[in-house]
């Protein structure tokens, strides 16, 4: 049986091998990937992102969980943590609050460091969605770094993306900030049973109401009044549910996996399922033709050279900008270009020797 | 581009609850730039060595300070085999008594280690046994 056989056929031993040569972007795991994505494309990919902290891997836990017992879905999940920045190496303790997974071969859970990448997970996280999603994993659970605000990256991946809060974290400015809250497809306040939970829950509130103006009707001085809505498309937007849940004990999980089918629902029924797809899918494209075009581009340039210019841009002889220009056109055009008596066009400055 | 990187499973089977040196030992490997996927305390060998398949690890590193390690180490090396992980390197640190260390490594234990080894001799030889 050939490698991509073996992986269609759900062989754990051959994804788990795959997965490593995929991390390493080894020649082989490249092709091997090849012939796997025309089986990809049916999982489910839920993204689990939120602060450190918040109980992102016991919630992951549950969740798996309570599919495996009520809809006998096979679920992979993939665990992101941070490489050291300083020796590359990495701690990856997120199966530890996995342990009531184990056991159960409808499960396939994969560490991961993000090896230098910032947006929460890792170059290749895309593509271990992938070789899950040929070998018949329904529904494939993401969980980042925990970071912060900037991890975005993961609702371009994911179909349904959750953002996990905990009572006391923030308050409500930090709500507003631009960045995670934006990508929740589904809020959810876990740690509900700590006290707090109706602050986050006003605060995680009232910027959903900022973010998604709808008509409901509101009590002012004792008086119903009615706010019209400022969309007429309102039927079709999808405003995210505000779940709350204690994970170490498995409450508001069944509400949550509820929440995340109607958003899988949603996104048939408006047909933007197939719009996240296509997004991801360019936006995959897009990175590794960057990728391919500066390896080429550097393949052929002369190490001296760019020795050259970096050190003309330390000196302050060329801007970054101008560098750039020069490295890939060969010239530098003039920021200010001056009228000359040639007639119009730009002016072309020339790099002293 | 990413380079390989080594990766070990640093795991604590059986009942005692002492993992202060099993952290330790992870941090090290660590800080030599290697991924070390920690599992926590009251690993039965079962989910050791599904972990280890998932993960795809080169190393398993075992903490055992019970005095279980005669019972728990064949157990862990027979479900690796069993798994298709024969190249898979073991290693233990905890108490083990010099009469046992023979039969652990005639089992194919790599290296043992007992209290006041040296982190950076066991960075060295995960190193030199995996060689990536």
């Amino acid at each position: 049986m050939s490698l991509t056989e073996s992986i269609l056929a759900g062989n754990r031993l051959s994804i788990s091998r795959l997965l490593t040569q995929v991390e390493n972007v080894s020649v082989e795991g490249r092709a091997a990937l090849a012939e796997l994505f025309p089986h990809t494309g049916k999982a489910h990919l839920i993204g689990v992102t939120g602060a450190p902290g918040t109980g992102k891997s016991s919630l992951v836990n549950q969740l798996a969980l309570y599919y495996r017992k009520n809809e006998d879905k096979k679920i992979a999940i993939v665990a992101v943590d941070p490489s050291s920045p300083f020796t590359g190496g990495a701690v990856l303790g997120d199966r530890v609050r996995m342990r009531d997974l184990s056991g159960d071969e409808g499960v396939f859970i994969r560490s991961m460091a993000t090896r230098g990448s910032l947006g929460g997970i890792a170059q290749t996280t895309a593509s271990f969605t992938q070789v899950f999603d040929a070998a018949g994993f329904e529904i494939i659970i993401i969980e980042t770094v925990g970071a912060g605000q900037s991890e975005v990256d993961i609702a371009r991946l994911a179909h349904t993306t959750l953002v996990v809060e905990a009572p006391g974290l923030g308050d409500d400015i930090q709500a507003i900030k631009a960045g995670i809250l934006e990508i929740a497809d589904v809020l959810v306040i876990n740690k509900a049973d700590r006290p707090g939970v109706e602050i986050t829950e006003r605060a995680l509130r009232s910027t959903l109401e900022l973010a998604h103006p709808t008509k409901r009707v509101y009590r002012h001085h004792g008086q119903n009044m009615s706010v019209a809505a400022v969309h007429n498309d309102m039927e079709a937007m999808w405003i995210p549910p505000i779940n709350k849940t204690v994970s170490t004990e498995g409450k508001g999980i069944t509400e949550l996996a509820e929440s995340i089918a109607k958003h899988a629902a949603h996104l048939h029924q408006s047909g933007d399922w197939a719009a996240r797809d296509r997004a991801r899918l360019r936006s995959e494209l897009e990175i590794l033709l960057r990728e391919e075009l500066m390896s080429r581009f550097l393949e052929n340039l002369p190490t001296t050279k760019y020795d050259e210019i970096i050190e003309k841009v330390i000196n302050r002889v060329l801007s970054p900008y101008e560098a750039v220009q020069y490295l890939v056109n060969g010239n530098v055009p003039h920021p200010n270009p001056l009228p000359s008596r040639e007639g119009p066009g730009l002016m072309v400055r020339k790099i002293g020797e | 581009m990413t380079e390989k990187k080594i990766r070990v499973l640093v795991a604590k089977p059986g009942l005692d609850g002492h993992d202060r040196g099993a952290k330790v030992v992870a941090r090290a490997l660590r800080d030599a730039g290697m991924e070390v996927i920690y599992t926590g305390l009251r690993q039965t060998p079962e989910m050791i060595a599904e972990a280890a398949l998932q993960e795809d690890v080169d190393v398993v590193g075992l903490s055992i300070l019970s005095g279980a390690h005669m019972a728990l180490a064949p157990r862990i090396m027979e479900l690796l085999k069993a798994n298709g992980q024969t190249d898979v390197k073991v290693f233990i640190g905890g108490i083990v008594p010099d009469e046992d260390m023979p039969r652990l490594r005639e089992m194919g234990i790599t290296g043992i280690y007992g209290p006041g080894a040296s982190t950076e001799d066991i960075v060295k030889d995960v190193r030199e046994a995996v060689k990536l």
